[in-house]
Protein backbone atom coordinates (compact mmCIF):
# COMPACT_ATOMS: atom_id res chain seq x y z
CA UNK A 1 0.00 0.00 0.00
CA UNK A 2 1.25 3.23 -0.64
CA UNK A 3 1.33 6.24 1.67
CA UNK A 4 -0.88 8.97 -0.74
CA UNK A 5 -4.65 7.91 -1.37
CA UNK A 6 -5.91 6.41 -3.96
CA UNK A 7 -9.89 7.63 -3.95
CA UNK A 8 -9.93 10.63 -0.82
CA UNK A 9 -12.73 12.15 0.02
CA UNK A 10 -12.30 15.12 2.16
CA UNK A 11 -15.28 16.48 4.67
CA UNK A 12 -18.26 15.33 2.24
CA UNK A 13 -21.40 16.88 3.38
CA UNK A 14 -24.50 16.83 1.42
CA UNK A 15 -27.64 17.82 2.57
CA UNK A 16 -31.67 17.79 0.69
CA UNK A 17 -32.50 21.63 1.87
CA UNK A 18 -32.24 21.08 5.60
CA UNK A 19 -32.35 17.10 5.52
CA UNK A 20 -28.35 16.36 6.17
CA UNK A 21 -27.96 12.65 4.28
CA UNK A 22 -23.84 12.82 4.76
CA UNK A 23 -22.14 15.14 7.57
CA UNK A 24 -18.41 15.81 7.14
CA UNK A 25 -17.03 12.12 6.07
CA UNK A 26 -13.46 11.50 4.91
CA UNK A 27 -12.57 8.57 3.72
CA UNK A 28 -9.23 7.52 2.21
CA UNK A 29 -8.71 4.49 -0.12
CA UNK A 30 -5.33 3.09 -1.39
CA UNK A 31 -4.58 1.69 -5.00
CA UNK A 32 -5.96 -1.96 -4.92
CA UNK A 33 -7.77 -1.79 -1.59
CA UNK A 34 -11.01 -3.20 -1.32
CA UNK A 35 -13.60 -1.06 0.92
CA UNK A 36 -17.36 -2.37 1.85
CA UNK A 37 -19.70 0.21 2.94
CA UNK A 38 -22.08 -1.37 5.14
CA UNK A 39 -25.20 0.42 7.15
CA UNK A 40 -29.26 0.11 7.09
CA UNK A 41 -31.19 1.86 4.44
CA UNK A 42 -31.19 5.73 4.55
CA UNK A 43 -27.90 5.81 6.34
CA UNK A 44 -26.29 7.21 3.05
CA UNK A 45 -24.48 4.84 1.66
CA UNK A 46 -25.61 5.06 -1.66
CA UNK A 47 -25.20 8.81 -1.78
CA UNK A 48 -21.66 8.55 -0.76
CA UNK A 49 -20.60 6.17 -3.34
CA UNK A 50 -22.86 8.42 -5.96
CA UNK A 51 -20.49 11.09 -4.27
CA UNK A 52 -17.22 9.80 -5.95
CA UNK A 53 -17.63 9.99 -9.52
CA UNK A 54 -20.64 13.00 -8.93
CA UNK A 55 -23.37 11.62 -10.05
CA UNK A 56 -25.00 13.06 -6.82
CA UNK A 57 -22.98 15.93 -6.13
CA UNK A 58 -21.46 16.67 -2.98
CA UNK A 59 -23.18 20.17 -0.97
CA UNK A 60 -19.26 20.44 -0.14
CA UNK A 61 -15.92 18.44 0.56
CA UNK A 62 -13.79 17.24 -2.03
CA UNK A 63 -13.14 14.31 -3.85
CA UNK A 64 -10.25 13.11 -4.92
CA UNK A 65 -9.01 10.42 -7.72
CA UNK A 66 -5.15 10.43 -7.53
CA UNK A 67 -4.15 13.63 -8.04
CA UNK A 68 -7.54 15.27 -9.78
CA UNK A 69 -9.75 16.17 -7.81
CA UNK A 70 -13.65 14.90 -9.20
CA UNK A 71 -16.00 17.55 -8.30
CA UNK A 72 -13.59 20.37 -9.07
CA UNK A 73 -15.91 23.22 -8.87
CA UNK A 74 -15.29 24.48 -13.12
CA UNK A 75 -17.96 26.40 -15.28
CA UNK A 76 -20.50 24.44 -17.02
CA UNK A 77 -18.53 23.49 -20.57
CA UNK A 78 -15.58 22.81 -18.60
CA UNK A 79 -16.83 20.89 -15.49
CA UNK A 80 -18.48 18.68 -18.27
CA UNK A 81 -15.04 17.91 -20.49
CA UNK A 82 -13.63 17.10 -17.16
CA UNK A 83 -16.01 14.84 -15.65
CA UNK A 84 -16.47 12.87 -18.42
CA UNK A 85 -12.78 12.25 -18.16
CA UNK A 86 -12.05 11.71 -15.21
CA UNK A 87 -15.35 9.18 -15.53
CA UNK A 88 -13.62 7.16 -17.85
CA UNK A 89 -11.31 6.07 -15.06
CA UNK A 90 -14.48 5.25 -12.19
CA UNK A 91 -16.20 2.42 -13.42
CA UNK A 92 -20.15 2.07 -11.64
CA UNK A 93 -22.09 -1.18 -11.49
CA UNK A 94 -25.72 -0.71 -10.38
CA UNK A 95 -28.26 -2.45 -8.72
CA UNK A 96 -31.09 -2.53 -11.54
CA UNK A 97 -28.06 -3.15 -14.15
CA UNK A 98 -29.03 -0.45 -16.46
CA UNK A 99 -28.27 -2.38 -19.27
CA UNK A 100 -28.91 -0.63 -22.49
CA UNK A 101 -31.88 -2.78 -23.67
CA UNK A 102 -31.89 -1.56 -27.40
CA UNK A 103 -28.41 -2.89 -27.86
CA UNK A 104 -26.60 -6.48 -27.68
CA UNK A 105 -24.18 -7.48 -24.88
CA UNK A 106 -21.78 -6.64 -27.93
CA UNK A 107 -23.28 -3.26 -28.44
CA UNK A 108 -23.52 -2.41 -24.58
CA UNK A 109 -19.93 -3.17 -23.88
CA UNK A 110 -18.17 -1.49 -27.17
CA UNK A 111 -20.74 1.63 -26.58
CA UNK A 112 -18.36 3.87 -24.76
CA UNK A 113 -15.32 2.83 -25.79
CA UNK A 114 -15.98 2.85 -29.43
CA UNK A 115 -16.92 6.73 -28.86
CA UNK A 116 -14.70 7.78 -26.08
CA UNK A 117 -11.01 5.87 -26.92
CA UNK A 118 -11.62 5.88 -30.77
CA UNK A 119 -10.56 2.45 -31.18
CA UNK A 120 -12.43 0.64 -34.33
CA UNK A 121 -14.63 -1.49 -34.74
CA UNK A 122 -12.29 -4.52 -34.91
CA UNK A 123 -10.13 -3.29 -31.75
CA UNK A 124 -13.82 -2.76 -29.63
CA UNK A 125 -14.77 -6.27 -30.66
CA UNK A 126 -11.58 -7.98 -28.85
CA UNK A 127 -12.02 -5.82 -26.04
CA UNK A 128 -15.60 -7.03 -25.70
CA UNK A 129 -14.71 -11.05 -25.99
CA UNK A 130 -11.76 -10.20 -23.72
CA UNK A 131 -14.06 -8.60 -21.03
CA UNK A 132 -16.96 -11.05 -21.72
CA UNK A 133 -14.48 -14.19 -21.10
CA UNK A 134 -13.18 -12.43 -17.78
CA UNK A 135 -17.25 -12.32 -16.49
CA UNK A 136 -17.50 -16.24 -18.24
CA UNK A 137 -20.47 -14.79 -20.41
CA UNK A 138 -17.96 -15.07 -24.07
CA UNK A 139 -21.20 -17.40 -25.63
CA UNK A 140 -24.07 -14.54 -24.88
CA UNK A 141 -22.12 -11.82 -26.64
CA UNK A 142 -24.94 -11.58 -29.66
CA UNK A 143 -27.73 -11.91 -26.79
CA UNK A 144 -29.94 -8.55 -25.79
CA UNK A 145 -30.19 -7.83 -22.09
CA UNK A 146 -33.84 -9.48 -21.99
CA UNK A 147 -32.52 -12.81 -23.14
CA UNK A 148 -29.86 -13.03 -19.68
CA UNK A 149 -30.96 -13.89 -16.24
CA UNK A 150 -30.40 -11.42 -13.92
CA UNK A 151 -27.06 -12.71 -12.91
CA UNK A 152 -25.89 -12.66 -16.15
CA UNK A 153 -27.02 -9.04 -16.67
CA UNK A 154 -24.91 -7.83 -14.18
CA UNK A 155 -21.86 -9.86 -15.00
CA UNK A 156 -22.54 -8.03 -18.33
CA UNK A 157 -22.48 -4.66 -16.61
CA UNK A 158 -19.38 -5.68 -14.99
CA UNK A 159 -18.20 -6.10 -18.31
CA UNK A 160 -18.83 -2.90 -19.44
CA UNK A 161 -17.63 -0.89 -16.75
CA UNK A 162 -14.60 -3.16 -17.08
CA UNK A 163 -13.95 -2.16 -20.67
CA UNK A 164 -13.44 1.22 -20.01
CA UNK A 165 -9.95 0.11 -17.79
CA UNK A 166 -10.95 1.88 -14.61
CA UNK A 167 -8.87 2.51 -11.84
CA UNK A 168 -11.27 2.35 -9.42
CA UNK A 169 -14.72 0.47 -9.56
CA UNK A 170 -18.05 1.26 -7.42
CA UNK A 171 -20.34 -1.14 -6.77
CA UNK A 172 -23.29 0.14 -5.56
CA UNK A 173 -26.02 -2.86 -4.07
CA UNK A 174 -24.57 -4.77 -7.01
CA UNK A 175 -26.41 -8.40 -5.79
CA UNK A 176 -29.69 -6.36 -4.21
CA UNK A 177 -31.87 -7.19 -6.93
CA UNK A 178 -30.86 -10.75 -8.16
CA UNK A 179 -32.71 -13.89 -6.99
CA UNK A 180 -30.51 -15.85 -3.89
CA UNK A 181 -29.24 -18.32 -6.53
CA UNK A 182 -28.04 -15.81 -8.39
CA UNK A 183 -25.97 -13.93 -5.98
CA UNK A 184 -22.90 -16.07 -5.92
CA UNK A 185 -22.09 -16.23 -9.86
CA UNK A 186 -21.82 -12.11 -9.40
CA UNK A 187 -20.24 -12.28 -5.84
CA UNK A 188 -17.49 -14.51 -7.43
CA UNK A 189 -16.85 -12.05 -10.61
CA UNK A 190 -16.00 -9.47 -7.98
CA UNK A 191 -14.34 -11.76 -5.89
CA UNK A 192 -11.77 -12.56 -9.07
CA UNK A 193 -11.42 -8.41 -9.11
CA UNK A 194 -10.44 -8.50 -5.91
CA UNK A 195 -7.73 -11.07 -6.43
CA UNK A 196 -6.46 -8.98 -9.47
CA UNK A 197 -6.10 -6.09 -7.19
CA UNK A 198 -8.62 -3.62 -8.73
CA UNK A 199 -9.36 -0.95 -6.57
CA UNK A 200 -13.51 -1.25 -5.04
CA UNK A 201 -15.36 0.48 -3.25
CA UNK A 202 -19.01 -1.96 -2.65
CA UNK A 203 -21.85 -0.96 -0.93
CA UNK A 204 -23.38 -3.98 -0.03
CA UNK A 205 -25.95 -5.77 2.55
CA UNK A 206 -24.04 -9.10 1.92
CA UNK A 207 -22.30 -8.85 5.38
CA UNK A 208 -20.78 -12.50 4.81
CA UNK A 209 -18.99 -11.46 1.38
CA UNK A 210 -17.89 -8.15 2.92
CA UNK A 211 -16.01 -9.87 5.33
CA UNK A 212 -14.45 -12.60 3.28
CA UNK A 213 -13.46 -10.16 0.35
CA UNK A 214 -12.98 -6.60 1.32
CA UNK A 215 -10.40 -5.18 3.19
CA UNK A 216 -11.82 -2.73 4.97
CA UNK A 217 -15.28 -2.25 6.16
CA UNK A 218 -17.27 0.82 6.97
CA UNK A 219 -20.20 1.22 8.77
CA UNK A 220 -22.68 4.25 8.01
CA UNK A 221 -25.57 5.32 9.61
CA UNK A 222 -27.90 8.51 9.55
CA UNK A 223 -25.20 10.22 7.51
CA UNK A 224 -22.31 9.70 10.01
CA UNK A 225 -19.11 6.75 9.33
CA UNK A 226 -20.15 5.01 12.84
CA UNK A 227 -16.99 2.88 12.45
CA UNK A 228 -14.23 1.46 10.06
CA UNK A 229 -11.90 -1.43 10.14
CA UNK A 230 -10.84 -4.74 9.05
CA UNK A 231 -13.34 -6.69 8.93
CA UNK A 232 -12.22 -9.00 11.76
CA UNK A 233 -12.60 -5.82 13.95
CA UNK A 234 -15.92 -4.74 12.43
CA UNK A 235 -17.48 -7.64 12.39
CA UNK A 236 -16.35 -9.93 15.55
CA UNK A 237 -15.61 -6.90 18.01
CA UNK A 238 -17.49 -3.66 17.11
CA UNK A 239 -16.79 -0.58 19.65
CA UNK A 240 -19.91 1.13 18.70
CA UNK A 241 -23.88 -0.13 19.93
CA UNK A 242 -25.24 0.75 16.55
CA UNK A 243 -22.50 -1.69 14.86
CA UNK A 244 -23.73 -4.28 16.92
CA UNK A 245 -27.24 -3.33 16.86
CA UNK A 246 -27.07 -3.64 13.00
CA UNK A 247 -24.99 -6.60 12.69
CA UNK A 248 -27.01 -8.62 14.97
CA UNK A 249 -30.03 -7.84 12.49
CA UNK A 250 -27.94 -9.06 9.66
CA UNK A 251 -24.92 -11.75 10.59
CA UNK A 252 -27.62 -14.14 11.63
CA UNK A 253 -27.16 -17.98 10.80
CA UNK B 1 -77.17 9.34 -65.89
CA UNK B 2 -75.95 5.90 -64.46
CA UNK B 3 -72.48 5.74 -63.60
CA UNK B 4 -69.86 4.80 -66.09
CA UNK B 5 -66.58 3.49 -64.66
CA UNK B 6 -65.40 2.43 -68.37
CA UNK B 7 -64.06 6.21 -68.30
CA UNK B 8 -61.40 5.76 -65.49
CA UNK B 9 -58.82 3.61 -67.22
CA UNK B 10 -58.16 6.25 -70.10
CA UNK B 11 -56.93 8.74 -67.32
CA UNK B 12 -55.13 5.44 -64.98
CA UNK B 13 -52.07 6.93 -66.20
CA UNK B 14 -52.76 10.36 -64.57
CA UNK B 15 -53.99 8.80 -61.31
CA UNK B 16 -51.31 6.22 -61.49
CA UNK B 17 -48.87 9.00 -61.45
CA UNK B 18 -50.35 11.05 -59.38
CA UNK B 19 -50.34 8.16 -56.68
CA UNK B 20 -46.59 8.36 -57.45
CA UNK B 21 -46.73 11.58 -56.09
CA UNK B 22 -48.39 11.12 -53.28
CA UNK B 23 -46.42 8.48 -52.15
CA UNK B 24 -43.51 10.29 -52.77
CA UNK B 25 -44.95 13.46 -50.75
CA UNK B 26 -45.96 11.62 -47.83
CA UNK B 27 -42.48 9.09 -47.68
CA UNK B 28 -40.45 13.00 -47.81
CA UNK B 29 -43.04 15.06 -45.11
CA UNK B 30 -42.54 11.34 -42.73
CA UNK B 31 -39.06 11.10 -43.09
CA UNK B 32 -38.74 15.17 -42.10
CA UNK B 33 -41.45 14.68 -39.29
CA UNK B 34 -39.78 11.21 -37.87
CA UNK B 35 -36.33 13.70 -37.44
CA UNK B 36 -37.67 16.42 -37.21
CA UNK B 37 -39.96 15.11 -34.38
CA UNK B 38 -36.86 14.10 -32.77
CA UNK B 39 -35.03 17.01 -33.06
CA UNK B 40 -38.27 18.68 -31.07
CA UNK B 41 -38.62 16.50 -29.01
CA UNK B 42 -35.05 16.90 -27.89
CA UNK B 43 -35.04 20.74 -28.05
CA UNK B 44 -38.44 20.85 -26.10
CA UNK B 45 -36.60 18.51 -23.24
CA UNK B 46 -32.99 19.40 -23.12
CA UNK B 47 -32.39 22.70 -24.37
CA UNK B 48 -32.15 25.95 -22.38
CA UNK B 49 -34.99 28.04 -21.95
CA UNK B 50 -34.15 30.49 -24.00
CA UNK B 51 -34.42 28.37 -27.15
CA UNK B 52 -36.75 25.90 -25.67
CA UNK B 53 -39.71 28.90 -24.94
CA UNK B 54 -39.94 30.29 -28.71
CA UNK B 55 -39.40 26.89 -30.11
CA UNK B 56 -42.68 25.92 -27.68
CA UNK B 57 -44.69 28.80 -28.87
CA UNK B 58 -43.64 27.50 -32.48
CA UNK B 59 -45.13 23.99 -31.77
CA UNK B 60 -48.40 25.13 -30.16
CA UNK B 61 -48.74 27.73 -33.54
CA UNK B 62 -48.57 24.71 -35.56
CA UNK B 63 -50.62 22.58 -33.56
CA UNK B 64 -53.15 25.19 -33.23
CA UNK B 65 -53.85 26.58 -36.92
CA UNK B 66 -55.34 24.37 -39.52
CA UNK B 67 -52.86 22.60 -41.72
CA UNK B 68 -54.50 23.90 -44.89
CA UNK B 69 -53.43 27.40 -43.52
CA UNK B 70 -50.22 26.70 -43.18
CA UNK B 71 -49.75 25.58 -46.51
CA UNK B 72 -50.86 28.43 -47.54
CA UNK B 73 -48.61 30.65 -45.68
CA UNK B 74 -45.79 28.67 -46.43
CA UNK B 75 -46.20 28.57 -50.66
CA UNK B 76 -48.20 31.65 -51.48
CA UNK B 77 -46.89 33.78 -47.48
CA UNK B 78 -42.98 33.13 -48.21
CA UNK B 79 -42.94 34.60 -51.72
CA UNK B 80 -43.44 37.85 -50.38
CA UNK B 81 -40.40 37.98 -48.33
CA UNK B 82 -38.91 36.50 -51.05
CA UNK B 83 -38.39 32.58 -50.39
CA UNK B 84 -40.24 31.50 -53.69
CA UNK B 85 -40.56 27.63 -52.95
CA UNK B 86 -41.93 24.92 -55.31
CA UNK B 87 -45.39 24.11 -54.29
CA UNK B 88 -43.83 20.24 -54.19
CA UNK B 89 -41.30 21.41 -51.61
CA UNK B 90 -43.58 23.55 -49.50
CA UNK B 91 -45.95 20.57 -49.55
CA UNK B 92 -43.39 18.66 -48.15
CA UNK B 93 -42.27 21.00 -45.73
CA UNK B 94 -46.02 21.85 -44.47
CA UNK B 95 -46.88 18.42 -44.12
CA UNK B 96 -43.25 17.28 -42.76
CA UNK B 97 -43.22 20.21 -39.93
CA UNK B 98 -47.08 19.79 -38.98
CA UNK B 99 -46.36 16.21 -38.70
CA UNK B 100 -43.09 16.54 -36.48
CA UNK B 101 -44.52 18.62 -33.69
CA UNK B 102 -47.44 15.93 -33.63
CA UNK B 103 -44.60 12.91 -33.57
CA UNK B 104 -42.49 15.50 -31.74
CA UNK B 105 -45.43 15.06 -28.49
CA UNK B 106 -45.26 11.57 -28.97
CA UNK B 107 -41.43 11.06 -28.45
CA UNK B 108 -40.93 13.18 -25.85
CA UNK B 109 -43.30 10.99 -23.60
CA UNK B 110 -41.47 8.41 -24.98
CA UNK B 111 -37.86 9.98 -23.77
CA UNK B 112 -39.45 10.71 -20.47
CA UNK B 113 -40.55 6.89 -19.95
CA UNK B 114 -37.03 5.99 -20.52
CA UNK B 115 -35.67 4.69 -17.03
CA UNK B 116 -33.79 7.30 -15.40
CA UNK B 117 -30.80 4.69 -14.43
CA UNK B 118 -30.13 4.41 -18.44
CA UNK B 119 -28.97 8.14 -18.63
CA UNK B 120 -26.70 7.45 -15.59
CA UNK B 121 -25.30 4.29 -16.68
CA UNK B 122 -24.55 6.80 -19.92
CA UNK B 123 -22.49 9.15 -18.06
CA UNK B 124 -21.15 6.96 -15.81
CA UNK B 125 -19.30 5.39 -18.56
CA UNK B 126 -17.94 9.14 -19.35
CA UNK B 127 -20.16 9.60 -22.44
CA UNK B 128 -21.63 13.58 -22.48
CA UNK B 129 -24.90 14.41 -22.05
CA UNK B 130 -25.79 14.81 -25.63
CA UNK B 131 -23.78 11.24 -26.44
CA UNK B 132 -26.06 9.53 -24.10
CA UNK B 133 -29.18 11.44 -25.26
CA UNK B 134 -28.35 10.69 -28.95
CA UNK B 135 -27.02 7.04 -28.51
CA UNK B 136 -29.06 5.61 -25.52
CA UNK B 137 -32.27 7.70 -24.41
CA UNK B 138 -33.67 8.52 -28.10
CA UNK B 139 -33.11 4.82 -29.52
CA UNK B 140 -35.15 3.61 -26.57
CA UNK B 141 -37.61 5.94 -26.88
CA UNK B 142 -38.34 5.68 -30.72
CA UNK B 143 -38.67 2.38 -30.29
CA UNK B 144 -41.51 2.81 -27.86
CA UNK B 145 -43.49 5.15 -29.77
CA UNK B 146 -43.31 3.19 -33.58
CA UNK B 147 -46.99 2.36 -32.88
CA UNK B 148 -48.47 6.02 -32.12
CA UNK B 149 -46.01 7.59 -34.78
CA UNK B 150 -47.20 4.79 -37.37
CA UNK B 151 -50.51 5.73 -36.94
CA UNK B 152 -49.34 9.77 -37.70
CA UNK B 153 -48.10 8.62 -40.30
CA UNK B 154 -51.12 6.88 -41.85
CA UNK B 155 -52.78 10.17 -41.10
CA UNK B 156 -50.06 12.30 -42.73
CA UNK B 157 -50.73 10.21 -46.05
CA UNK B 158 -54.21 11.17 -45.95
CA UNK B 159 -53.42 14.58 -44.95
CA UNK B 160 -51.21 14.78 -48.23
CA UNK B 161 -54.55 15.43 -50.61
CA UNK B 162 -54.38 19.08 -49.32
CA UNK B 163 -51.16 19.88 -51.36
CA UNK B 164 -53.58 19.99 -54.31
CA UNK B 165 -54.85 23.32 -53.04
CA UNK B 166 -51.55 24.60 -53.43
CA UNK B 167 -51.34 23.30 -56.99
CA UNK B 168 -49.67 20.31 -57.23
CA UNK B 169 -50.56 16.98 -59.36
CA UNK B 170 -51.00 14.12 -56.73
CA UNK B 171 -53.56 12.05 -56.52
CA UNK B 172 -56.47 14.15 -55.50
CA UNK B 173 -55.54 16.56 -58.13
CA UNK B 174 -54.89 14.39 -60.95
CA UNK B 175 -58.91 13.01 -60.24
CA UNK B 176 -59.81 16.52 -60.22
CA UNK B 177 -58.18 17.08 -63.22
CA UNK B 178 -59.93 13.98 -64.92
CA UNK B 179 -63.05 15.07 -63.90
CA UNK B 180 -62.85 18.46 -65.03
CA UNK B 181 -62.50 16.55 -68.53
CA UNK B 182 -64.98 13.86 -68.07
CA UNK B 183 -67.46 15.55 -65.56
CA UNK B 184 -67.55 11.89 -63.70
CA UNK B 185 -66.50 12.98 -60.39
CA UNK B 186 -68.20 10.10 -58.61
CA UNK B 187 -66.26 7.46 -60.57
CA UNK B 188 -62.84 9.05 -60.44
CA UNK B 189 -63.31 10.49 -56.81
CA UNK B 190 -63.96 6.71 -55.71
CA UNK B 191 -60.67 5.64 -57.93
CA UNK B 192 -58.97 7.76 -55.95
CA UNK B 193 -60.65 6.60 -53.05
CA UNK B 194 -59.17 3.02 -54.10
CA UNK B 195 -55.77 4.39 -54.84
CA UNK B 196 -55.15 6.20 -51.48
CA UNK B 197 -56.88 2.83 -49.82
CA UNK B 198 -54.16 0.81 -51.53
CA UNK B 199 -51.48 3.05 -50.64
CA UNK B 200 -52.26 2.88 -47.10
CA UNK B 201 -52.70 -0.74 -47.06
CA UNK B 202 -49.04 -0.72 -48.11
CA UNK B 203 -47.97 1.57 -45.81
CA UNK B 204 -49.47 -0.08 -42.82
CA UNK B 205 -47.56 -3.29 -43.95
CA UNK B 206 -44.28 -1.39 -44.23
CA UNK B 207 -45.09 0.19 -40.49
CA UNK B 208 -45.91 -3.47 -39.24
CA UNK B 209 -42.58 -5.14 -40.49
CA UNK B 210 -40.28 -2.46 -38.81
CA UNK B 211 -42.64 -2.78 -35.47
CA UNK B 212 -41.50 -6.49 -35.69
CA UNK B 213 -38.19 -5.73 -36.22
CA UNK B 214 -37.92 -3.57 -33.56
CA UNK B 215 -39.87 -5.84 -31.20
CA UNK B 216 -36.98 -8.98 -32.17
CA UNK B 217 -34.59 -5.91 -31.14
CA UNK B 218 -35.52 -6.11 -27.21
Amino acid sequence: MTDQPFVDIRHAAKSYGSLEVLHDISLRVNKGEIVAIIGPSGSGKSTLLRAINDLDPLTSGEVWLEDTQVNEALPYRLYEKHINKVRQDIGMVFQHFNLFPHLTVRGNITLAPKMLKGISDAEANILAEEQLDRVGLLERIDYYPSQLSGGQKQRVAIARALAMKPKVMLFDEATSALDPELVEEVNLVMKQLAEEHMTMIIVTHEMKFAESVCDRVVFMDGGYVVEEGSPDVVFRNPVHERTRNFLRKHLQG
Amino acid sequence: MGLDFAVVPEYLDRLLLGSAWTIGITLAAAALSFFGGILFAVIALYAPAVIRWPFKTFAWLFMGTPLLLQLFLIYFGLIQIGIDLPAVVAGIIGLGLHFAVYNSDIIQAGIRAVDKGQYEAGRTLGLSQAQTIRKIIVPQAVRAVVPPIGNNMIALLKDSALVSVIGVTELTLSSQLAISKTFRPFEFYLAAAACYYVINLALEAGLHRIERRIQVAR
